[in-house]
């Protein structure tokens, strides 16, 4: 089997997010078994918008997870030599999947459904005569003899394709409507099919019309625009979730510490802080970038294959991006510690001889997660929208990477030209538009729910 | 006579809950009505549906309220307006919070002014700031919320409400946030102020001395229904209902003292000084000390209770700390059974958190809302190496909860399912699962209401005989004490004021404090 | 009033001399000037001849932090660390690795920011001001509702959008403003239109929001209720009782930022052509002039702490309740 002759090639970051996947998975566990704790989470999800946007969130995970396992084909045995090479460019799961939209590159630019390129060319008629013509594309609708039939085409195939998803879909949310739901689920469940649905059509459709369209057309060297903005869900998943990862254990350690400890502790954890904080935020990583910048090019050898040496410059842009900014966090779980440790269950605790730490653990962590958690998720959003800027700056990841970041620099150019090339920027914008949506109105109502100071107007006596 | 106010089968609910369920009521002019009842009874909410303030999501589905011949209900937003603050007036429970910050108290006055009367003079604002008692009215006009003190500002909000001479006065709480000298005062002033403007008072409390003091006329409520009603001689010498009889029986039975007894000394505090620094200037130099502690010496037998006593920032609550070593002592020391405490290493302490423990004042923030009662009664045993196996404790917290009066179906519940009585029931375990011999009651009754008070009050006096227990009972209730405590010690501004044995001090007090304080307790009129 | 305003400034000091130690490490320290040269000379087998008189033309050449070559005071002042690193606190910015003069740079191209930066925050804040307060006047209604949702989703799009998504209707479409550029003096107004209105609607979802959280925080106090049972109408309650509350977290968070306003937005400036600060330090980046980079980062940490100082002196003059000690 073809399939078998790979080998698996993970990437640094692909072990970062299975391990963050991993502990988020022990995190559900551990809320699971808190009943308080499930009963606050349970109304996170009985809203609408929290279920719809959670899954929203999970699609785009998946995408990026399934986009994380990496390997290297084999290459085909050459005549001089017996050993086993494998292609220098990674390959993933998702590369898999998307498969019809791979290798149908076009020679340039054309538009979301084209038939014919979007630049002109000196094309040979039948006659010997050379005219300045649009010519037809290699791949996107070459089915397509007579250009009359082109729209119908499209709609003819678009609801082929959205019937023969639905149909499946309906049979599986029809059983799990009548036999597998429980009665007493309180989840919006209509919102939940409806998601799901969306979900599955839009992406099924996506798919199959790909196999004879450019679905949102090619980029200037002929690229599926489509292909592209999918790759760069996991660009902009991972320096979400990673860069987040990285602000914790620091914010976490100084903030409680600071708050819990206070007197010297403290003083050195604000100035820390501040002296942080003074730098302006986009400089410091500008500045951390150039210097990852150097150490790439001052030491070539590290980085033997292309896509280590960008998954390098990811990380430490991750890494970067965590760095410069656990400080919001770490202020606003230094002043909630210094207002848990005054409680009196604390107190309480001191007065049982419980040691520091064991408060710590028991008592104020578990009493600050809320507002870790509305973080994690703030931040989360904020990662992905400053990657479109680092990246428009130019202290963003690797050009040889997918993201949406460099998917936006290129349409500086594209929106210039005459007529406008616009498909690829609204590409971008969709995809990064609906992950970020997503991802603040969940936090929204993770902060309505676990946020006292937003649950309105509160009790009456 | 026709009654100026007349509340009609008013309902309210919240979604489709019922928190105030077809009560009915009336108040004549010149009348103080008293609406009782606990917390959850339904009493604020009634006084809000009155004045059309309800928050959202409370609806009023039902009933009438009639302002002489006006219904209030049917009146528009506008027309409301001008009923609030002209016709029907209002006083909160706290004061600190219910005046604007960033506008002076003159101006908070004449904005009332300004609206219901068209112009507010400063000679006016002046004058009702004097007839509430405000000193040199004349300059404090220009003084913000957060320059006065507590009685001050409810003095204020009551200058606001009377400015416009209103018909009705509606008075939520008003005293439950100040001190008992403070209390006293705001009561005298709004019995002057009602009988010199012949003021019909609706006067909403939990206090029963503060009922047996200023009301005419009683309706008690509970769960949303008033369950009598009756005129004030009548109430306490009759009392129709079995909840309104536990509710006058609440308060102090002023002759019911402990029997004197000796007792083996257990801990002696000698002159301990709790200050902390006062930093200024450029380089933060430490330029004086705030004395929340300033020389206290108290003495402890076994099977002893002390109960100190004061006002809020008298320092009680820092001694208690400063005893279980959650506070450093400036000066002084501290003798528990025979051995200097103060003194010791964190680590030499250790042994004497198991002897001394500890009940705090607010059921609510003393559990940790993450950890299950077994856990929470647990953690001390664990922390100081009791209990033995796991099966062992596990069979002794059952043991516990049942002799606090909970059920061992409760260990694996988290403290929010629990009442406020039943949390501090669990707080009780949590401290005798230790086995001390000391513990330290931080206002552990105040948060209560008084039906469940006397409840927590009794165990924790069976537990002190069948345990050997003493008590250092802090609290700011001189009307618990008699039947609690052995001795009393009075403390203000972090020094002991006085000190005996109970019925000596609450019967003959010595100092003018503490003479002070006792008259300050409103009691139940003498026929009884 | 005073010793907090010199207790402050001292404070200043320690964190200043922690960017400066910070920037010299992660300049100087974790990439030598050797790298740097490399890299500015772009070839990666550039002569070792051609690395040391980059480096002498550009004072790298001398010791980090102990020059052995001299004596006396001249054993600390000739050194990089002295020279590159302790001048900034005298605000003396040195020369780019490009050979021009920093500080006469600065001077020129912070004006162009100002002229951007400042009225985009201040048209910002009242606009974003009155939306909330009259959010605040439909609260927990439909409207609501409505117009939060509408908030979230102007902030999940991405600053670049608001940008390219301007330029193309704005000025490629319509014709309305020039695409970009800038013009000194009045005519400026023309280039100037553009970035302003950008700038305050892409800060309109974040903005209204977070003001609308503020102004219900202060809605629910007990003494809006006072005022209510006053007889106050709910538009005065609004405009008298919740406005100037409000007011005092607004103004005090923003206020951090004023100083920082000279610095101008990379984003903005570059996207339109203005020669600003913000375009002078994407420049900076991209030519990879390490100079500039540092002397930014420095200029950034004194607004930021003028900011940090001008904060709390604000609480003192909009809080009747705060004084300084």
């Amino acid at each position: 089997m073809e399939v078998f002759d790979v080998r698996v090639h993970l990437l640094w970051s692909d072990i970062l997010i299975f391990i963050l996947v991993a502990s988020l998975l022990c995190f559900v566990v551990s809320v699971l078994k808190n009943p308080l704790a499930r009963g606050r989470w349970a109304k996170v999800f009985e809203s609408r918008i929290g279920a719809a946007s959670f899954m929203v969130i999970l699609f785009y995970v998946l995408i990026a997870l399934t986009d994380s396992l990496h390997f290297q084909k084999r290459l085909e045995a050459t005549a001089e030599s017996t050993d086993v090479h494998y292609a220098p460019e990674m390959t993933s799961v998702l590369d898999l999947i998307l498969a019809p939209m791979l290798d149908r590159d076009e020679k340039t630019y054309s538009a979301p459904f084209a038939i014919y390129s979007f630049a002109k060319e000196n094309i040979e008629s039948d006659d010997g005569t050379v005219v300045r013509e649009f010519p037809r594309l290699e791949h996107g609708g070459s089915h397509i003899t007579m250009e009359e039939q082109h729209v119908a085409d499209i709609v003819v195939k678009s609801l082929t394709a959205i019937g023969w998803t639905l149909v499946p879909i309906l049979i599986v949310l029809f059983i799990h409507h009548w036999y597998i739901r429980k009665e007493d689920s309180r989840l919006p469940w209509p919102v939940i099919y409806f998601t799901f649905a969306a979900i599955v059509v839009v992406s099924s459709w996506a798919l199959q019309m790909s196999q004879y369209y450019h679905v949102l057309g090619t980029d200037k060297v002929g690229q599926d625009v489509l292909y592209g903005a999918i790759k760069a869900i996991r660009t902009g998943v991972l320096i979400g979730t990673l860069a987040t990862l990285v602000t914790l254990p620091l914010a976490v350690l100084l903030g409680i510490s600071a708050g819990y400890f206070r007197g010297w502790v403290d003083d050195v954890v604000q100035y820390i802080y501040t002296t942080l904080n003074s730098i302006p935020g986009i400089l410091l990583i500008a500045a951390s970038v150039l210097l990852i910048n150097v150490y790439i090019e001052t030491n070539p050898e590290q980085f033997k294959l292309l896509s280590d040496r960008a998954d390098f410059r990811f990380i430490a842009l991750c890494f970067i991006l965590g760095m410069t900014s656990w400080t919001g966090l770490c202020r606003l779980l230094r002043a909630e510690t210094l207002k848990v440790s005054q409680l009196e269950y604390v107190q309480a605790a001191h007065a049982f001889g419980v040691s520091r730490w064991r408060v710590i653990m028991r008592h104020i962590l578990p009493n600050t997660t809320h507002i870790i958690l509305i973080a994690l998720v703030l931040d989360f959003s904020a990662f992905v929208l400053a990657e479109a800027v680092l990246s428009y700056i130019g202290v963003g990841v690797d050009s040889s990477m997918k993201s949406w970041g460099n998917m936006i620099n290129e349409a500086r150019s594209e929106l210039a030209r005459e007529p406008v090339v616009w498909w690829s920027v609204i590409a971008a914008f969709i995809l990064m538009f609906t992950l970020v949506l997503a991802a603040n109105l969940f936090s929204d109502r993770v902060r309505d729910v676990f946020d006292p100071r937003m649950s309105g107007s509160g009790d009456n006596s | 006579m026709k009654p100026l106010l007349h509340v009609e089968n008013l309902q309210i609910k919240a979604g489709n809950t019922p928190l105030v369920d077809g009560i009915s009521f009336s108040i004549s002019a010149g009348e103080v009505f008293a609406l009782v009842g606990e917390s959850g009874s339904g009493k604020s909410l009634t006084s809000l549906a009155i004045m059309r303030l309800l928050a959202d999501g409370l609806d009023i589905t039902d009933g009438d309220v009639r302002l002489g011949n006006d219904s209030l209900f049917a009146l528009t937003e506008v027309q409301m307006n001008a009923v609030r603050g002209r016709r029907i007036a209002m006083v909160f429970q706290e004061p600190q919070s219910s005046l604007n910050p960033v506008h002076t108290i003159g101006r908070q006055i004449g904005e009332v002014l300004a609206l219901h009367r068209g112009k507010a003079l400063r000679e006016d604002i002046v004058a009702l700031l004097e007839e509430v008692g405000i000193p040199d009215a004349n300059a404090r006009i220009n003084w913000y919320p957060h320059q006065l003190s507590g009685g001050q500002k409810q003095r204020v909000m009551i200058a606001m409400a009377l400015a416009c001479e209103p018909e009705l006065l509606i008075a939520d709480e008003p005293t439950t946030a100040l001190d008992v000298t403070i209390q006293k005062q705001i009561l005298e002033l709004l019995n002057e102020l009602r009988r010199s403007r012949d003021l019909a008072v609706l006067l909403i409390t939990h206090d029963m001395g503060v009922v047996a003091e200023m009301a005419d006329r009683i309706a008690v409520m509970r769960h949303g229904h008033i369950l009598e009603q009756a005129e004030r001689s009548e109430f306490f010498v009759r009392p129709e209902h079995e909840y309104s009889r536990q509710l006058i029986h609440s308060l102090p039975q002023p002759d019911d003292y402990l029997t004197e007894t000796e007792h083996a000394p257990l801990l002696e505090v000698t002159d301990v000084k709790v200050w902390f620094p006062e930093k200024r200037g450029v380089l933060q130099r430490v330029v004086g000390h705030t004395k929340a502690v300033d020389g206290i010496s108290l003495k402890i037998g076994r099977g002893e209770t002390l109960a100190l006593v004061g006002e809020s920032g008298s320092g009680k609550s820092t001694v208690g700390r400063a005893i279980l070593r959650l506070e450093d002592t400036e000066s002084g020391s501290i003798y528990f059974d025979g051995t200097r405490v103060d003194s010791l290493s964190r680590r030499a302490f250790a042994p004497y958190r198991k002897r001394i423990q500890v009940i705090f004042q607010d059921p609510f923030s003393s559990m940790n809302p993450r950890m299950t009662v077994r856990e929470i009664i647990e953690e001390g045993m664990l922390s100081l190496g009791l209990g033995g196996s796991s099966e062992s404790r596990l069979q002794r917290i059952e043991t516990l909860l049942k002799r606090v009066g909970l059920d061992a179906s409760h260990l694996h519940r988290y403290p929010h399912e629990f009442s406020g009585g039943q949390r501090q029931r669990i707080a009780i375990a949590r401290a005798i699962a230790v086995e001390p011999e000391l513990i330290i009651c931080d206002e552990p009754t105040s948060a209560l209401d008084v039906s469940i008070r006397g409840q927590v009050l009794s165990l924790l006096q069976e537990l002190q005989q069948e345990m050997g227990l003493s008590y250092l009972f802090i609290t700011h209730d001189l009307s618990i004490i008699p039947h609690l405590a052995h001795r009393v010690a009075v403390m203000r501004n972090g020094k002991l004021v006085e000190q005996g044995n109970t019925h000596s001090l609450m019967s003959d007090p010595q100092h003018e404090y503490t003479q002070h304080l006792l008259a300050a307790v409103p009691r139940i009129p003498e026929h009884a | 009033m005073l010793a907090y305003i010199v207790r402050r400034l001292l404070y200043a000091v320690p964190i200043l001399i922690g960017v400066n130690l910070l920037t010299f490490a992660l300049f100087f320290v974790v990439n030598t000037p050797d790298q740097m040269a490399r890299v500015q000379l772009g070839d990666r087998y550039v002569s070792e001849v051609a690395i040391q008189e980059w480096k002498v033309q550009r004072g790298y050449d001398k010791p980090l932090l102990f020059n052995t070559a001299h004596e006396g005071p001249a054993a600390v002042t000739e050194t990089i660390f002295f020279e590159k690193s302790l001048s900034l606190f005298a605000l003396d910015f040195g020369k780019s690795d490009a050979g021009r003069n920093i500080a006469a740079d600065i001077e020129q191209r912070m004006w162009p920011s100002l002229a951007v930066a400042l009225p985009t925050f201040a048209i910002g804040i009242a606009v974003n001001i009155a939306f909330a307060l009259f959010v605040v006047m439909f609260r927990a209604s439909l409207f609501d509702t409505g117009a939060m949702i509408l908030c979230v989703a102007l902030m999940s799009i991405s600053g670049v959008f608001y940008v390219i998504a301007g330029q193309f209707f704005f000025a490629k479409e319509w014709n309305l403003v020039p695409v970009s550029g800038y013009l000194s003096g009045v005519d400026a107004w023309r280039f100037l239109l553009l970035p302003v209105i950008i700038g305050v609607i892409s800060g309109i979802g974040g903005g209204t929001r977070l003001y609308r959280t503020l102004f219900l925080e202060e809605a629910n106090k007990d003494y809006v209720r006072t005022a209510r049972a006053k007889g106050v109408s709910e538009l005065t309650v609004l405009f008298r009782h919740i406005l100037p509350n409000g007011m005092i977290p607004i103004l005090t968070s923003v206020v951090v930022v004023i100083p920082s306003l000279f610095m101008g937005s990379l984003l903005v400036e570059s996207f339109f052509g203005i020669p600003g600060l913000g375009s002078y330090t994407l420049e900076a980046i991209q030519a990879q002039d390490f100079a500039i980079v540092r002397s930014m980062v420095f200029l950034g940490s004194v607004l930021y702490i003028i900011g940090l100082l001008l904060t709390d002196i604000s609480y003192t003059l909009v809080d009747p309740r705060v004084r300084l000690s």
